[in-house]
């Protein structure tokens, strides 16, 4: 008798837990369901379809991806953002992570003013990019920029370049100024992830007469391998999704003459239309976001599992 | 002997570098500024100088000719009550995947965690079909939802590694003093883990106050821009005023600015929260 009603208790002690864990997930279940997988799902779909402006045609298969990447008129347009977005990656892994490197080893080693760069190297990284995008594309006005006055007033006149209208110059310019925006962040992630390492391992290397560098390239280097996984691939997806710097810098279509053009802007233009895309097109938007999304995904998957694979134990 | 001055000469070096990346971040921010003071003349003429007096007429001219204040509500509008549902259904996402054993807890929090990997612009596209349908394209609450959706996987990943933490004896107890199970939430879980709620929201907060992306798709009325969208349209009327805009750039930095500097340990903990294991 008594064991019933303690298994009824202990069934409806069960079934009040199912309810409360699901009312606990339900409505985060929901908006990640409304607003991300059901849009994502639905690229995948809309990319199969013909579409005119906001109707949608019928089902032509990968007719959309072929076209993108077939087409002669338009694939070389894509090859080039994409070639420009592969420049950014390279160009910010050098420059901006290798600054931050530097800077997290030197703080690393607990300077003077060490809460003060902190802070002032993160400045720059809690600001919108549009705020950052525009003040360069003030200071890099041709004429009355604070970068070519400076130049002047340096009796480099020769050097006073239009730096954003060349179009050798203005992807550079442009990732200075992305430099300039982010490099704080991979310096303190970089830092956190030197602070972890157990201080005996570099003080035991130190009382050995090891040098600084030694104790760099042999000690932290390879301790703080985590970080820097994390860093090359927010780098990777970072760098094929840029959009903001170079459309408030040159605006939607790349120029000089398609120098800046990016894979994020060839999307908009295709997307949304513009000048030279024409009107807005749906099914090819959809198709070259699947295939930027297969791209970054694949990509970051192999780099996390290559780099994961180079990361040591510390214990 | 000759070591020690080698040692001497790399920590000058040391400062030497830190001290120019310092100059390299602030001095490009002080121009900005000090020309927020200048007129076009003065930003002309004498491009380095001080400015003549720090008058306030380039603040003057944004403050009267352009809707900065309303942009101004609508971020924060936007930025808080965001932030405020993420937390809470966060909160409740991380708080059962990490408190409860139940079958099919790996999937669920698999569930959660798949949104990290997809990033959501390239689904602009279905998106905003879908917030048309929903009457939601030119309304701050299509951002709010939005913004919501697209920071819940880190939130949750963020709050599931501190409440996973947290020892089960507290808990254990109160369900033995017959406490519900929302109550043991409320009361007693949710107060420990504050500190990672506040690096969760200033994780997601950040980005959702800078954004200019979905405004820019799905915002088009004056009255519903947010500041770094309405920044875009201010910058295209005041082209040739450089003293004007300027201005401008400083006062939409001023906010998250002054909120940094007050707190910064925080903001660094916060930000880089989801990159530091």
């Amino acid at each position: 008798m008594q064991t019933t009603d303690y298994d009824r208790a202990k069934r409806a002690r069960a079934r009040n837990l199912r309810l409360w864990l699901a009312l606990l997930l339900a409505p985060p279940a929901l908006i990640l369901i409304v607003f991300v997988f059901l849009p994502m799902a639905s690229a995948v779909l809309y990319s199969l379809y013909d579409w005119d402006g906001l109707a949608r045609k019928e089902f032509i298969g990968l007719d959309n991806f072929a076209d993108i990447l077939f087409n002669p008129n338009k694939n070389t347009i894509l090859f080039n953002a994409f070639w420009n977005n592969v420049k950014v990656f390279v160009s910010l892994m050098i420059v901006q992570n290798g600054i931050a490197l530097v800077l997290a080893l030197l703080l690393a080693r607990n300077p003077r003013g060490y809460r003060f760069y902190q802070v002032v190297f993160f400045l720059p990284v809690i600001l919108s990019t549009v705020i950052i995008g525009f003040q360069w594309k003030l200071f890099l006005n041709p004429v009355f920029g604070l970068v070519n006055k400076a130049l002047q007033y340096a009796g480099l006149s020769d050097w006073a370049l239009p730096w954003l209208g060349l179009p050798e110059t203005a992807l550079p310019a442009m990732l200075l100024v992305n430099s300039w925006h982010w490099f704080g962040f991979p310096t303190l992630v970089f830092l956190a992830a030197i602070h972890r390492i157990p201080k005996d391992f570099i003080e035991a290397a130190r009382l050995d007469g090891a040098s600084e560098w030694r104790i760099a390239r042999e000690i932290i280097w390879p301790l703080m391998a985590p970080a820097v996984t994390i860093i090359v691939v927010l780098t990777f997806i970072g760098s094929f999704n840029w959009f903001e710097i170079p459309y408030i810098m040159n605006g939607l279509e790349g120029s000089p003459q398609g120098s800046t053009d990016m894979l994020g802007l060839l999307f908009y233009r295709t997307a949304f239309g513009s000048v030279s895309a024409g009107g807005s097109d749906f099914g090819s938007g959809s198709a070259l976001a699947v295939l930027m999304f297969i791209f970054i995904f694949v990509f970051s998957i192999i780099a996390t599992k290559y780099l994961t694979s180079r990361e040591v134990e510390m214990s | 002997m000759e070591k020690k001055r080698n040692a001497g000469f790399e920590t000058w070096l040391m400062h030497i570098f830190l001290v120019s990346s310092a100059v390299v971040v602030l001095y490009p921010i002080f121009m900005m500024v000090m020309s927020g003071f200048k007129t076009n003349a003065e930003i002309f003429g004498a491009p380095f100088a001080l400015p003549k007096s720090f008058n306030l007429d380039n603040y003057a001219v944004i403050w009267n000719t352009t809707d900065v204040s309303r942009y101004m509500l609508n971020s924060i509008i936007v930025t808080l009550i965001s932030v405020i549902i993420l937390l809470v259904t966060g909160t409740m996402a991380a708080y059962a995947i990490s408190r409860y054993r139940f079958r099919g807890s790996i999937m669920v929090s698999l569930f959660f965690l798949a949104g990290l990997m997809l990033p959501l612009r390239l689904a602009i596209i279905p998106l905003f079909v879908q917030l048309k349908a929903m009457g939601l394209v030119d309304n701050l609450l299509g951002l709010i939802f939005i913004y919501t959706a697209m920071s819940l996987p880190s939130t949750v990943f963020i709050l599931t590694g501190f409440l996973r933490a947290l020892p089960s004896e507290l808990e254990d107890s109160a369900r033995v003093d017959g406490a519900s199970e929302l109550r043991i939430m409320v009361q007693i879980m949710v107060p420990l883990i504050m500190p990672a709620m506040v690096i969760a929201g200033i994780y997601n907060a950040v980005p959702i106050w800078n954004d200019f992306f979905f405004p820019l798709i799905f915002i088009q009325t004056p009255e519903n821009k947010t500041l770094a969208q309405g920044l875009t349209s201010f910058f295209g009327e005041y082209s040739v005023n450089f003293g004007v805009l300027y201005a401008g750039l400083t006062l939409a930095a001023l906010p998250l600015v002054v909120v940094f500097i007050t707190q910064s340990k925080r903001f660094i903990a916060g930000m880089t929260a989801g990159a530091i294991k």
